[in-house]
């Protein structure tokens, strides 16, 4: 679901009360932002943070200008969104890009961020924006790391280099004498990971950084880190001077303050995060869309990119065309599911749209919807633009073709009717957009 | 004495932000308000949650009120018993042998480490013991495992990479049983404890550890990294609720995140803590004390 779908939903609470009164007191920026404060703390954004957090928006917010809005919570909603996207940097921060060949990145973190698997999914979204990319081996302690990552470029089919146990400041020198020789324009380093307080590693990663000169160095942070992320953080920061951040594992169900927390304490840039176990599981992280999900605004920018990115323009034009002359057939209603599914799944959209925290636990049965796609199959061309003409002997033949029963043909018949029922009734509102929302 | 070395060196950064920021705020005197405000966020501080925090809060001011406390030892041993009083509403999980332990969590817990360590724990109490590579999903994770199984000098059953592993560990399992082996370790893949199919997966391989050997004492143990905050409590809860949790491992430890978060689980779900990890060495391993985790923190 949503990334921070907890953490929306109680300050949507809160602020809903606000909007409902209309009007605001000091009093009720005081209470709600005792609620915000609780709700930044479970989320494990650091406490010294939350601290400075609260203290600067109430000072914006007991301001005239939100007393005489007409809509004072909504002026609140704006002020704790902006001030949650500058603190973690405004606006996507890209890579940086040597302008003398390689670019090299240096990855480094605590044990079991995620380095490994990064330096993966990182070479390979870097070899979609066609750079030629090599990964180099340079965890010489935790054993089998070095196949680790072998397996994991193999996978995605990346070179790796590696030269065994040797000193990793030495291999590291090494892989860039080699990419400039072979012509790869990216070095991606995958260092073992070790605690900010381990002088010896510390000091191993700083030999490295002297070597070779990175261009960007990169802080691997588990998103599910706790109050913890501000100490790590900022000693990676003091000893190394990082250049950015990478978040992993938000795929889970975490609040994600450490998020909120690094950016305040190291004022680095996060670039990117790792959503997912697949090598392509790798977003660019949007300060503005994360704070619209802390707010419980849901991740509408997202979800209509996504939405653009599986329906065509013309497509959708469309679409909406038939939704008005109300000529929508099962042909539309399995194209409808094809784009549903390449904009990840009913629950991933769900957990985007703003309000629909509380549909958090609800199981949407993708199973039903490839049930449906077969049945759909199913029908000959001629029945799935005229769903009338099905009798029940063809809704036989239906249920067998796609493994199912009469009761699914007769269901699914019975709740496309329905569909058009309602678009006909739906059909004086304006534009359904590009949004491909109806489906049964 | 290297172990008590270990855990005091790895969680001395700890104690000494603690207290010192205690005698920081106690050395203003009064009990007052601020006082209780600046505890509250060392509390939190350490990860030991909004809820749980404001209940120990609570029931250390009444009892400060009721006790006359003057001395900032007096307030530091109320404060300690409070926390010790949930570490150790914990169950514990009986050690019969054969055991059976599946060790479980999400990704980059410090899984396969843990089962590393515990092998040459059990090992050194004379116990025959054998690791079962379950993760067959992670790049190179059997490797992992066989490198430890060779420095603890212990048994190891694997398969290829991408086999199901549940019949890993049915193989495994047929095995350490002929074999009368008196601890099984098993490894699994880290998952994401909202993944579905990964859990269904996990609860999969749980059926096949009861079917394989069903009088084994079979204990379920869940990795966490000291560093995790709250979301910790949501791990607990979801892999107990997939296949019921006997024991907590807690790793990490050596750096200088509290592990408080183990705090607000206990407290909630009385699953006990019973290994913490305090380092990378094949010794870095030990049995939780609940008396000396609080003398270590505070």
């Amino acid at each position: 679901m949503g990334l921070f779908s907890s953490l929306s939903e109680k300050i949507t609470n809160i602020f809903s009360k606000l909007t409902r009164r209309g009007k605001l007191t000091e009093s009720d920026i005081k209470e709600a932002m005792r609620e915000v404060r609780v709700a930044l703390l479970e989320a494990d954004v650091n406490y010294l943070v939350v601290k400075q957090l609260i203290s600067s928006i109430t000072e914006k917010a007991v301001g005239e200008k939100v007393l005489k809005s007409l809509t004072p919570g909504q002026q609140v909603i704006k002020i704790v969104n902006e001030e949650l996207t500058a603190i973690m940097g405004g606006t996507n921060a890209k890579l940086n890009v040597a302008s003398n060949p390689p670019t090299i990145i240096l990855m480094c973190g605590l044990q079991g961020a995620g380095k490994t698997t990064m330096c993966g999914k990182l070479g390979l979204n870097l070899r979609k924006q066609g750079k030629k990319p090599l990964l180099v081996a340079c965890d010489i302690y935790r054993p089998a790391a070095i196949e680790q990552l072998q397996v994991v470029a193999k996978s995605i089919n990346l070179p790796v280099f590696e030269k065994g146990t040797q000193d990793p400041v030495k291999t590291s020198k090494q892989a860039i004498e080699y990419a400039k020789q072979y012509g790869y324009d990216t070095v991606i380093i995958d260092t073992a990971g070790r605690l900010q307080i381990d002088e010896t590693l510390m000091n191993e990663l700083k030999n490295i950084k002297a070597a070779v000169g990175p261009t960007e160095i990169l802080l691997t942070v588990d998103s599910m880190t706790g109050q913890e992320a501000v100490n790590v953080s900022e000693e990676f920061n003091n000893q190394l001077d990082i250049t950015g951040v990478i978040l992993t594992k938000l795929d889970g169900d975490t609040r994600g303050g450490a998020a909120l927390s690094i950016s305040q304490v190291v004022k680095k840039p996060i670039k990117f995060c790792g959503i997912g176990e697949k090598m392509s599981d790798l977003e660019p992280f949007y300060p503005d869309r994360m704070a619209s999900r802390i707010l419980g605004m849901g991740d509408v920018l997202t979800l209509i990119e996504k939405a653009e990115q599986a329906v065509s323009q013309e497509e959708a034009e469309k679409l909406e065309k038939k939704f008005r002359e109300n000529s929508f057939t099962f042909d539309d209603y399995l194209s409808q599911l094809e784009n549903l599914k390449k904009m990840g799944g009913i629950q991933n959209i769900l957990g985007m749209l703003p309000g629909m925290g509380a549909l958090k636990n609800v199981q949407v049965d993708e199973k039903q919807l490839q049930k449906n796609k077969a049945i759909i199959q199913s029908m000959t061309p001629k029945e799935r633009n005229n769903p009338e003409i099905i009798k029940s002997s063809n809704r036989q033949r239906i249920a067998k073709g796609s493994g199912t029963t009469i009761q699914d043909v007769n269901q699914l018949i019975k709740q496309f009717e329905q569909t058009k029922e309602l678009m006909k009734q739906m059909k004086s509102k304006k534009g359904f957009g590009k949004m491909p929302f109806n489906i049964g | 004495m290297g172990f008590f070395k270990n855990l005091f060196n790895g969680l001395k950064k700890t104690k000494e932000t603690l207290s010192k920021k205690l005698s920081m705020i106690f050395g203003r005197g009064e009990l007052t308000d601020d006082f209780f405000d600046d505890l509250e966020a060392i509390l939190i501080g350490s990860d030991m949650g909004v809820q749980t925090t404001e209940e120990i809060i609570d029931d250390v001011r009444a009892k400060c009120k009721k006790s006359h406390i003057k001395t900032q030892n007096e307030f530091t041993e109320i404060l300690k018993q409070s926390i010790l009083d949930i570490l150790e509403s914990g169950v514990k999980a009986e050690e019969e042998y054969p055991m059976a332990v599946l060790v479980i969590g999400v990704n980059g817990v410090g899984k396969t480490t843990s089962i590393g360590k515990m092998a040459n724990y059990y090992k050194q109490q004379k116990k025959e013991v054998m690791l079962v590579a379950g993760d067959t999903f992670r790049a190179a994770a059997t490797n992992q495992l066989v490198e430890w199984a060779n420095r603890a000098k212990v048994k190891i059953v694997k398969q290829n990479e991408g086999t199901d592993s549940a019949s890993v560990v049915f193989d495994g399992l047929t095995s350490a049983k002929a074999k009368n082996m008196d601890v099984v370790l098993i490894d699994t893949a880290g998952r994401l404890h909202v993944k579905e199919n990964l859990m269904e997966e996990l609860k999969k391989i749980d059926r096949v550890v009861d079917k394989t050997w069903a009088e084994v004492n079979y204990k379920k143990y869940i990795v966490l990294d000291a560093t995790t905050g709250q979301n910790a409590i949501s791990q607990v809860k979801y892999f107990n609720e997939a296949v019921g949790i006997d024991g907590i491992i807690l790793t990490k430890l050596d750096g200088t995140a509290k592990g408080g978060v183990v705090i607000p689980i206990i407290n909630e779900l009385h699953v006990p803590v019973v290994f913490i990890g305090v380092g990378e060495g094949i010794d870095d391993l030990r049995p939780f004390d609940a008396k000396e985790f609080v003398d270590a923190i505070i």
